[in-house]
């Protein structure tokens, strides 16, 4: 497979405040790349640089093997995480005067049809839900068919079922065979839709791998989470524990069901323990020391499967 | 390329005039100023000195009821204020809301005036004037009228309304909306379109003329109704001067939003030139003996040359041979409004 887009040793500084920090990747076609990483660690930056919304002070960016031609902007598909659009314009108008500035648009209903806009057409572009002004703006992303698709943390502030609705389109988009880069700081999101990942932590980054990998390289099992008062000594000795600050303790294991029987055995009571698979924010907080997320609400405890 | 400038011409009329509430101001203003002032002047003799006259017990005394010299109380352009004591006339006085103070009855006639009011002055000379014998004055001057056509002050007074929110339309138009956008980040997701700088401004430019032409055109219709202007150039002129006028007007709009995201900041310096331009180019008063210093700032603005044209055209039959000069400068301005603004112009900073 050959790299659609290619960055190499991109930098951008802003005063002392190195935002991206001699990055490189390089994306191949068909695949969604996720950069994944806290506010404030570089991705926007990136790939505002890649779009060429902000010019980089240093680097390479090659598309299709080549630097970005004055034709590179009729075959991308830009989301910017927050932009309003032409006032007084229904959704249908927004879609038909942006188609109409590419050579290759997509038929207008087709676009609103993908997107789920259909029902919302005729509402002027600034009276519509949350979730419908996000995949207008997929819509308007995509309306130029494009080859490369950027998605600014095309999520956030959505409710739950908006969130999921959205994520069935860009995987129907999957399925087209278009490639997607997309930036999150959900790594639910980033889980479900990306089939590689960069981990950006301060302008660089700090692992890059497929998410099963990344997982995989850093924990293995599962962890097991039961309150400090339950375990004996004779387990203690047995597993790796971590001591949390809210009255738990956490056990790795590779063997979940010998892990259970055992503490079933020690008379260990159940009611209150937990077991749950490590995911990309722990391993954004083995790599960092920190969450992805404060206020995310999608740490390491929403993944908990009550036992 | 016509393709794109085209799209974005049609989105931005179609909000211009969707904007119900924006649209209507824009036509309902100059409607308004006009009638506005049609009323004030209208009237067969405009109050223009404001007497204070005391002891009286209506405020709005019947001239034949004072006693005060026939000439003075017969005086055209005096209006006359009732008050029951100097205290109370006083106090209008002193706050310039009258321009002169005088006690009714038998002469010698107290009265009082501000040093610091011109109108004030004059009144105390037409007030000493009328206290002269007839026969003295009849031997010293002749009068004589004014030869040739008398230019209604509402003729003269329209092309000057008519630029002015042709100006304000423009600046606010084009410039505040350009910087709106790139606040909101509009023109960010237009920038990663195929559309070029030269494209959208222009297509910005073309729809502000259009609207322009078109409310220009609404108004004039709509206040001829009522005031039937004289006109006695060719409104062939008319349109081309006010063409060049609002393309001088919106370029200098553009070059105004070429940088900046604050709203606040572009406010300001619309404002800051606006006010200047809308005092110096005699929209509503001539300059007619203001220092050279200040006839050559108002050189500057746009606005003064296309009044000059409109009035030369509408109050004496000039042609666009005659006010070529004028429509040159207006060209000129566009001209280098729009390179500059356009050299300047970036979409998100």
């Amino acid at each position: 497979m050959t790299a659609i887009l290619e960055v190499k040793h991109l930098v951008k500084q802003y005063g002392k405040n190195r935002a991206v920090d001699g990055i490189s990747f390089a994306i191949e076609a068909g695949t969604c790349f996720g950069l994944l990483g806290p506010n404030g660690a570089g991705k926007t930056t990136t790939i505002e640089m890649i779009e060429k919304v902000i010019v980089p002070d240093g680097g390479e960016i090659l598309y299709k093997g080549r630097p970005r031609s004055s034709g590179f902007l009729e075959e991308v598909g830009i989301q910017f995480q927050e932009t309003e659009l032409l006032a007084f314009l229904t959704v249908r108008e927004t879609l038909h005067t942006f188609g109409r500035l590419y050579q290759n648009a997509m038929d207008v209903d087709e676009a609103m049809a993908l997107c789920d806009l259909t029902e919302v057409a005729s509402q002027q572009n600034d009276n519509i839900s949350g979730g419908q002004r996000q995949r207008l703006w997929l819509a308007l992303a995509l309306i130029n068919q494009p080859d490369l698709l950027f998605l600014d943390e095309p999520s956030t502030g959505l409710d739950p079922n908006a969130r999921l609705d959205l994520w069935q389109v860009i995987d129907t988009i999957k399925q087209q065979g278009r490639t997607i880069v997309l930036t999150t700081h959900y790594m639910e999101e980033a889980e479900k839709l990306c089939d590689e990942i960069a981990i950006m932590h301060k302008g660089r980054i700090i692992a890059r791998d497929t998410p099963k990998k990344l997982i995989s390289t850093y924990f293995n099992g599962i962890t097991v989470t039961l309150p400090v008062d339950g375990l004996t000594k004779d387990m203690e000795k047995q597993y790796t524990v971590r001591r949390k600050t809210d009255g738990h303790m956490e056990i790795e294991t590779n063997d979940a069901n010998a892990c259970l029987a055992r503490l079933m055995d020690s008379g260990v009571d159940l009611t209150d323990i937990s077991i749950r698979t490590p995911n990309l924010e722990d391993v954004f907080i083995h790599l960092t020391g920190k969450r992805l997320s404060p206020n995310s609400g999608q740490g390491p405890d929403q993944n908990k499967k009550k036992v | 390329m016509f393709e794109r400038f085209w799209v974005m011409f049609i989105a931005r009329n179609r909000e211009f005039f969707r904007d119900r509430a924006g649209f209507g101001w824009n036509i309902l203003f100059p409607f308004l100023l006009v009638a506005g002032f049609g009323v004030i002047f209208g009237a067969k003799e405009p109050s223009l000195y404001k007497i204070g006259v005391y002891p009286v017990s209506g405020p709005a005394p019947a001239i034949h009821h004072l006693d005060l010299p026939a000439r003075f109380l017969h005086t055209r352009y005096l209006k006359f204020v009732g008050f029951q004591n100097l205290e109370a006339g006083m106090d209008k006085l002193r706050h310039h809301r009258i321009d002169f103070l005088v006690r009714a009855g038998q002469p010698p006639y107290p009265f009082w005036v501000s040093d610091t009011n011109p109108k004030g002055y004059l009144v105390e000379r037409i007030f000493k004037a009328s206290l002269v014998n007839d026969r003295d004055t009849a031997d010293a001057v002749i009068k004589k009228q004014i030869q040739g056509r008398n230019i209604r002050y509402i003729d003269w007074l329209f092309p000057g309304i008519l630029g002015m929110n042709m100006m304000f339309s423009a600046l606010w138009g084009v410039g505040y909306v350009v910087v709106r956008y790139r606040k909101t980040g509009v023109l960010k997701r237009l920038m990663v379109t195929p559309l070029t700088a030269f494209e959208y401004l222009s297509a910005q430019l073309v729809s502000r003329l259009f609207i322009m032409i078109f409310s220009v055109c609404v108004v004039w219709i709509g206040c001829n109704l009522i005031f039937r202007f004289q006109v006695h150039g060719s409104y062939v002129s008319l349109f081309v001067i006010f063409l060049a006028g609002s393309l001088a007007l919106s370029a200098l709009g553009l070059l105004l939003a070429s940088r900046g995201t604050s709203e606040e900041f572009v406010s300001g310096v619309l404002n800051f030139i606006a006010w200047p331009m809308m005092f110096l180019s005699e929209v509503w008063f001539s300059l007619e003996g203001a220092p050279a210093w200040v006839k050559a700032v108002a050189r500057l603005f746009p606005l003064t040359h296309l009044l000059k044209a409109v009035r030369r055209i509408m109050n004496d039959g000039a042609t666009l041979i005659d006010v070529g000069p004028e429509l040159i400068i207006l060209l000129l301005f566009a001209g280098v409004f729009l390179t500059v603004g356009a050299i300047l112009f970036s979409w998100n900073r």
